[in-house]
């Protein structure tokens, strides 16, 4: 097959997105274990997205998006052990055991969150790149949030001023088709909702989010366009969630002809496909990377595991930067 | 001394924060062409340029996400809102956001951004425009409240809440932009959580904060016709609740009354009550009493304006009744 890529590309997309299938795996059976609680949302079906965003942008840019994080936030360079030190809850985890699941954060992988207000974010991304705009740097924002959080008057407001202040965000839809169990049909009559930057004059485009390739160059083309002070590009990217929308969901409100379809179009299993037909690694080498995340995999679960839980006098901590505030106890 | 308008002593403690750091900026509906709904901002946008004075959509919510994000990423944002009746749209980014993002992010991103705008009634403005809001976001937890009541400690705690590291709500009034009162040429900061002894007395403390300042100081002139010598507390900040100055003068005076625009249930005369009855209950010689609004909303004719609010009258009257003395 011709692709623009080459074999560095494919071998690191195929190990990030095993990572990303393996890690979420292991969370959703850690999570029958009761090992980890509260809202869990897992990213499985759409690791071609965090895949293809990360060929194509720099490390000094910034990713905020919603409760589903785990896979942008791991794409992004928070160690897998401490996410998963993060889910159960631990000292070591990336937010010290006081966000979970859903508020991954990362100061120095410039990873901005775990947002759990549905649309919340979107005009954050817009704040963080209004920022880098400010002091003048090159770095883009990419600003995600669901196909759910695109009926928010949030994006509206965002985009407008977005595109009136030229802001070097991307805003990326990705559209898994599913609102919790309401489909895109049910709420709009606006089903390409990448057609909703054309109200504000900004440049929008549907991606097929099963394609790492396409992912990349659709993002490629917009962070262009923002580092260049271009302004805000928006991507629908269409995706899709093999899992129920949370741990709780059985998500019979779809059929299972529908959940094969894109089962089909498995982005790991394509890419795969294409390292072997090209002969970019043997079979023995594509099974020690399997091995590889195996392992770091089960490191992860070990380091969470082994971690202390929070010393309880955190509960007073981090709700300040001012350290004397003088809360009250009774 | 120099006497300046509170309008004024606002803009001076902006301007002065902006000329100190480049990472301080005003954006809100007005602020930068018009000068400002109510002249706060006026002349700012020809100093700083439109890069640091923005004007902003009719879109409270998108803004303040924008000044939220924008204070996680390292800049010091003043979000103008016209009235915080309309902030109501942005609550939202207010509580779950910037309240949140140090705790929810482990203590790596803070927030330190400025709300501010005017806050409670302002003469017949109907419902919707009449609303006083210290006591819904006193609530919140990873924000601070500051309500002042005259241009000095306005400029003194605007200042400070610019430079806070944490999200402050900063409360200004309408009616009273135009007032006029010393304020120094000399810089100075005034600390966020720290209440004024307004006017010294021995007899019954009043604790008020914001407009309401006039009617408990106009009260207590009042009372001093009749020998009656009032403590007059003004908070100045709301959240965290500086309640050892107000503990301290009711071991003196050993009566409290409370004067506020809140409606009644669960409003800052509730917090103060309650820590007061814990602190100080030997010492009350009689039960805490308050003023609020009604608990109604707010009606447009002029009669139905006046017996909604606290008045001096009724404050007078009300202490007489702590005191015991006969009206
Ligand atoms: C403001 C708000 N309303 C409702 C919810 C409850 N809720 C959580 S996720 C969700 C569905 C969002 O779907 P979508 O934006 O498509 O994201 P996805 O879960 O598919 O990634 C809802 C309604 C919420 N968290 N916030
Ligand atoms: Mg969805």
């Amino acid at each position: 097959m011709q692709t623009p890529f080459g074999k560095e590309t494919y071998l690191y997309w195929y190990e990030l997105m095993l990572l990303l299938r393996r890690f979420e795996e292991k969370a959703g059976q850690l999570y029958g274990m009761q090992k980890i609680r509260g809202f869990c949302h897992l990213y499985i079906g759409q690791e071609a997205v965090a895949a293809g965003l990360m060929t194509a942008i720099n490390d000094n840019d910034n990713i905020i998006t919603a409760y589903r994080d785990h896979g942008l936030a791991i794409a992004k360079g928070i160690p897998a052990k401490e996410c998963m030190a993060e889910l159960y809850g631990k000292a070591t985890g990336c937010t010290k055991g006081k966000g979970g699941s859903m508020h991954f954060f990362s100061k120095e992988k410039r990873f901005f969150g775990g947002h759990g207000i549905v649309g919340g974010q979107i005009g954050l991304g817009a704040g963080i790149a209004f920022a880098e705009q400010y002091q003048d740097t090159s770095n883009v924002t990419f600003c995600f949030f669901g196909d759910g959080a695109a009926r928010q008057g949030m994006l509206h407001e965002t985009f407008n001023m977005a595109v009136l202040w030229q802001l070097p965000v991307v805003f990326i839809c990705e559209n898994n088709h599913y609102a919790m169990g309401t489909s895109v049909e049910r709420t709009s009559k606006v089903l390409d909702i990448y057609r909703l930057a054309d109200a504000y004059d900004m440049p929008g485009d549907s991606v097929d989010g099963m394609s790492c390739e396409e992912v990349h160059k659709a993002i490629d083309r917009a962070a262009r366009r923002a580092r260049e002070k271009g302004g805000p590009t928006f991507l629908e990217i269409k995706t899709y969630r093999y899992k129920g929308h949370s741990m709780s969901d059985p998500a019979k409100y779809r059929t299972k002809e529908e959940v094969e379809e894109y089962k089909e179009q498995d982005p790991i299993n394509h890419v795969l496909k294409t390292i072997t037909d090209n002969q970019w690694a043997t079979e023995a080498e594509i099974e020690a990377i399997n091995e590889k995340i195996r392992q770091e995999v089960e490191e992860s679960v070990k380091f969470a595991e082994e971690s202390p839980w929070p010393d309880v006098s955190e509960v007073y901590k981090d709700i300040y930067v001012d350290q004397n505030y003088p809360y009250i106890v009774d | 001394m120099r006497t300046i308008a509170f309008r004024q002593a606002l803009r001076e403690a902006m301007e002065e924060e902006m000329r100190r750091d480049p990472n301080v900026f005003l954006m809100g509906e007005e602020v930068a062409q018009y000068n400002g709904a109510y002249k706060v901002s006026q002349g700012m946008l020809d100093e700083f340029g439109a890069k640091r004075i923005i004007d902003t959509p009719i879109a409270e919510l998108g803004f303040a996400a924008i000044g939220v994000g924008a204070a996680s990423n390292g800049l010091r944002p003043i979000v103008e809102f016209m009235t915080w009746n309309f902030a109501v749209l942005a609550l939202d980014q207010i509580l779950n956001h910037a309240a949140k993002m140090l705790s929810m992010s482990g203590g790596q991103f803070s927030c330190p951004i400025v709300f501010r705008g005017p806050n409670g009634s302002a003469g017949q403005l109907g419902a919707q425009h009449s609303q006083a809001f210290e006591n819904w976001y006193a609530n919140i937890p990873g924000i601070k409240v500051v309500s002042v009541s005259n241009p000095y400690d306005a400029k003194g705690l605007l200042k400070s809440a610019i430079r806070d590291a944490d999200p402050v709500v900063f409360m200004e009034s309408e009616v009273m932009y135009g007032d006029m009162g010393e304020v120094p040429e000399e810089e100075y900061l005034i600390p966020i959580g720290k209440a004024d002894i307004k006017r010294a007395g021995t007899d019954v403390t009043i604790v008020s904060y914001n407009k309401m300042m006039k009617v408990a100081l106009g009260a207590a002139e009042e009372l001093a016709k009749d020998g009656i010598s009032a403590e007059v507390i003004d908070l100045r900040t709301i959240r965290p609740l500086d309640w050892q100055t107000i503990v301290e003068s009711v071991k003196k005076t050993n009566r409290l009354v409370i004067v506020e625009e809140q409606w009644p249930m669960a409003s800052i005369s509730s917090e103060i009550s309650y820590r007061v009855q814990k602190e100080a209950f030997d010492y009350l010689d009689a039960p805490i009493r308050r003023i609020t609004s009604a608990d109604t909303n707010m009606h447009y004719a002029p009669t139905l304006v006046a017996a909604y609010l606290p008045d001096v009258p009724r404050t007078v009257s009300l202490v007489k009744e702590v005191m015991y003395m006969k009206k």
